[in-house]
């Protein structure tokens, strides 16, 4: 039977340069870069290589890259970070924030800190108006998701800058920027001075590099505190031997993607407007991901089918060989509704029937069809489930 | 000096003239179970030999049929040969200043010189010579050295307790219905108990249930074969049958017409196994469908006898059993299986047989056994292997 990954958002397979990479960096570079010898050298000059493609990929100097075992520890180690790091911080973060964003959040406002949760729209993208009303004098950090996990849009991070800079401009202090641009890396072409961001998370498997390492664009100057202890590594903000072969895969994804980029995004967002169009014939779906493109990543498409079960379908679209997810796989062991799908509006009826199709760099225009026939193959099929 | 294992059983030991099977059937399970260890079948015991692995004794608190064990010391039937073990039991122990302690002898060989209360009275004055700090008390010791005096000696400070019941494979076979709940598991766990081999049936429904849900019966069977032995799963698929349901059944019904159709799966499942009645984990009154109406209409798809061995607990009894199993911490993972897919918002909560039998009346029934029978797997979960 065919088979047709549709879940990239999720993870996406290692492209074969990248597996190149990680095993050269383990059969060449065994030593640790922080050791003194020859061996030491030849595996800092490695991470420092790598740590170069990854600042390039981004627009950021090479010392402003932070390696951690991935998005998540990003997420914590910036809003934990900036927290810590302020006196009576206020921390302002968008409801349909990843849970490693979300979960801290919570964490920090249990412990007393003043957490605000800024509203989103139907369509998903972040209120603007409401974020200008929640800031402060003493806010600190400000988090928006670049690319939101699940729908896929697109959200306005650098007009958020804006009005941080209006709020330096009235109080004199400028609260830090975090944005969480797991899903936009390679995806979507952006550059950490553009967005005016002090603070960007990435992680390498989102864009075929290995799973288990990411990063932090940490702006020079920004101040945070270490969530990990116990050595200097990477300017001591995150302690440990690095994941030196996994960091050698993941600036062999940068680097395929900063070659293939512009290729590959006109690519996806052909193929995901194909798969649009053709799941649309079908009716009957809701969309939770907006139609502009503009506003979009090219390669995520979030779709409600009222009545129906999402991990029913997930299931019976495994049957026909495509594999797609009900929201961030994170969350799919849980039976609860998408978290940002109700931050959406939407009913808890809506938020428990969708499902979330990501597509990759070898996508192609007959897995679409496939897809949209194996679509339309389990909708007659399940069409009995749906209760009047 | 050898270091054995004594095992104790003590409701077989009294089932007259099938007590020799009984016991031959605790001993073979023992040594399945345990490959490397030596089982001899004693008069009134079994002994391990070659048992020093920490997890023989943890294997024995799950074999049922054992009332207890002992990890005890083997010496010559001599008083300076059981001082020898003696001492060094209560050197493991490393008693400090103060500890009470007796010894308490059983003597079978006869023919030892010295009666039991002797050999109480002179080994105890021997090990306070050794361990001055040791005091003796008769009532609740904090120590007991216990001696068991037979051709040989058998010196030992530990009795742990076994899980009783009898000996798996002495009670017969029946056929589980095994959900990937609390529930199931620790009915299989009951009837394994009173001896019987199992043989659980899944039901397995894709896209309306996970290949996870399905991963989580295979965890739940092996952890339950430590406590039954080596258990063939069966895996049947089930979408089939819901969707007929859902389309054919009032929605009321829906939940006694499943029942009855796995009910009769299962006895086709009981007639290729051998097996001589079914298993499920009801109990009454929980959900709406364990009436005692719709425990009679579910029950009338058989012929074969239904064992609900759960069904005078609560559910804090049940949990708190399936803790101990070990089934509990899978069952609760969130995976949803068939039984709460295809929920009636309105069950009818006391149907009567006839109605049961009226709501089939659109369904194939037969052939809708006959496909789940043809579509079904066996799966031999391997118990965690340990010499």
């Amino acid at each position: 039977m065919r088979r047709v990954y549709l879940d990239h958002s999720a993870t996406s397979p290692p492209l074969p340069e990248v597996v190149e990479a990680v095993r050269d960096a383990l059969e060449r570079f065994p030593g640790n870069p922080a050791s003194l010898h020859g061996l030491g050298v030849e595996a800092e000059g490695l991470l420092e290589r790598s740590r170069e493609a990854v600042a390039l990929s981004l627009g950021a100097e090479p010392s402003e890259v932070v390696f951690t075992s991935g998005g998540t520890e990003a997420n914590n180690l910036a809003v934990f970070g900036a927290a810590w790091a302020r006196q009576d911080p206020h921390v302002v973060v968008s409801a349909f924030e990843h849970s490693s964003v979300l979960e801290p959040a919570r964490r920090l406002k249990e412990s007393g800190v003043a957490v605000d949760f800024c509203p989103v729209d139907g369509e998903g993208f972040v209120r603007l108006d409401a974020l200008e009303d929640l800031l402060r004098p003493n806010t600190a950090l400000v988090s928006v998701v670049l690319v939101n996990n699940e729908v896929g849009t697109l959200q306005p991070v650098a007009e958020v800058a804006r009005l941080l800079d209006r709020a330096q401009a009235r109080w004199g202090r400028r609260p830090l920027l975090h944005t969480d641009a797991v899903q936009a890396l390679g995806h979507v072409l952006f550059r950490v001075r553009d967005l005016g961001a002090d603070l960007v998370t990435v992680s390498a498997h989102k864009l075929g590099g290995p799973k288990g390492v990411g990063a932090l664009f940490v702006r020079r100057g920004v101040r945070l505190r270490p969530l990990v202890l116990g050595g200097d590594q990477e300017r001591g903000l995150r302690a440990g031997t690095p994941n030196l072969p996994g960091i050698a895969g993941f600036a062999a994804a940068v680097r395929f993607w900063d070659r293939e980029g512009d290729h590959l995004r006109d690519r996806l967002r052909q193929l995901s407007g194909r798969l649009r169009a053709g799941l649309q014939a079908l009716g009957g779906l809701r969309w939770n991901t907006p139609s502009d493109v503009d506003r979009t990543a090219p390669h995520i498409l979030n779709v409600s089918v009222p009545g129906l079960r999402g991990e029913v379908l997930v299931h019976r679209l495994e049957q026909e060989g495509v594999y797609a997810s009900t929201g961030s796989a994170c969350h799919s062991r849980r039976a609860h509704p998408s978290h940002v799908l109700l931050a959406m509006g939407r009913s808890k009826a809506e938020a428990v029937s969708a499902v979330r199709l990501s597509l990759g760099p070898e996508t192609t225009e007959d897995d679409v069809d496939h897809a949209v026939a194996a679509f339309r193959a389990a909708l007659e099929d399940l069409r009995f489930l749906v209760r009047s | 000096m050898e270091r054995v294992v004594l095992v104790r059983y003590g409701e077989i030991g009294l089932k007259g003239a099938n007590r020799p099977a009984f016991v031959a059937q605790l001993a073979r399970n023992l040594q399945a179970a345990l490959p490397c260890v030596r089982v001899e079948n004693r008069f009134d015991h079994l002994l391990l030999r070659d048992a020093q692995q920490p997890w023989v004794l943890e294997r024995l608190a799950r074999t049922f049929g054992v009332v207890s064990s002992s990890p005890a010391l083997e010496v010559a039937a001599e008083l300076d040969a059981i001082e020898q073990a003696a001492r060094a039991l209560v050197a493991e122990l490393a008693p400090q200043p103060g500890t009470t302690f007796r010894v308490e002898t059983h003597r079978r060989d006869k023919s030892f010189p010295l009666t039991s209360p002797e050999v109480d009275r002179e080994l105890g004055r021997r090990l306070q010579t050794h361990f001055p700090g040791l005091v003796a008390r008769m009532k609740d010791p904090q120590v007991c050295v216990w001696v068991d005096i037979r051709q040989r000696a058998y010196v030992y400070t530990q009795v742990r307790p076994g899980p009783g019941g009898l000996p798996v494979g002495t009670g017969g076979r029946a056929v589980a219905l095994l959900s990937g709940g609390i529930d199931s598991p620790v009915a299989i766990w009951m009837v394994a108990k009173r001896g019987v081999e199992v043989t659980p049936v899944h039901f397995h429904a894709p896209p309306f249930t996970s290949e996870r849900a399905k991963e989580k019966v295979v965890r739940l069977v092996e952890v339950l074969s430590q406590w039954c032995g080596p258990m063939e799963l069966w895996v049947v698929p089930f979408a089939h049958v819901q969707r007929a349901i859902r389309q054919q059944v009032e929605e009321p019904l829906w939940t006694v017409a499943m029942r009855r159709i796995m009910m009769r799966v299962a006895e086709r499942v009981a007639e290729r196994v051998g097996a001589a009645a079914l298993v499920t984990g009801e109990s009454l009154g929980q959900v709406a469908s364990q009436t005692l109406e719709a425990l009679a209409a579910i029950e009338a798809a058989t012929r074969l006898p239904v064992l609900r061995p759960l069904v005078g607990m609560d559910k804090l009894e049940i949990t708190a059993l399936a803790q101990r199993i070990g089934t509990y911490e899978i069952s609760v993972l969130p995976y949803e299986d068939c039984c709460t897919l295809f929920v009636p918002r309105r069950p009818r909560t006391r149907p009567t047989l006839e109605e049961a039998e009226r709501a089939e009346v659109g369904l194939a029934v037969d052939s809708l056994v006959q496909e789940a029978l043809a579509g079904a797997e066996t799966v031999f979960p391997a118990a965690p292997a340990r010499a």
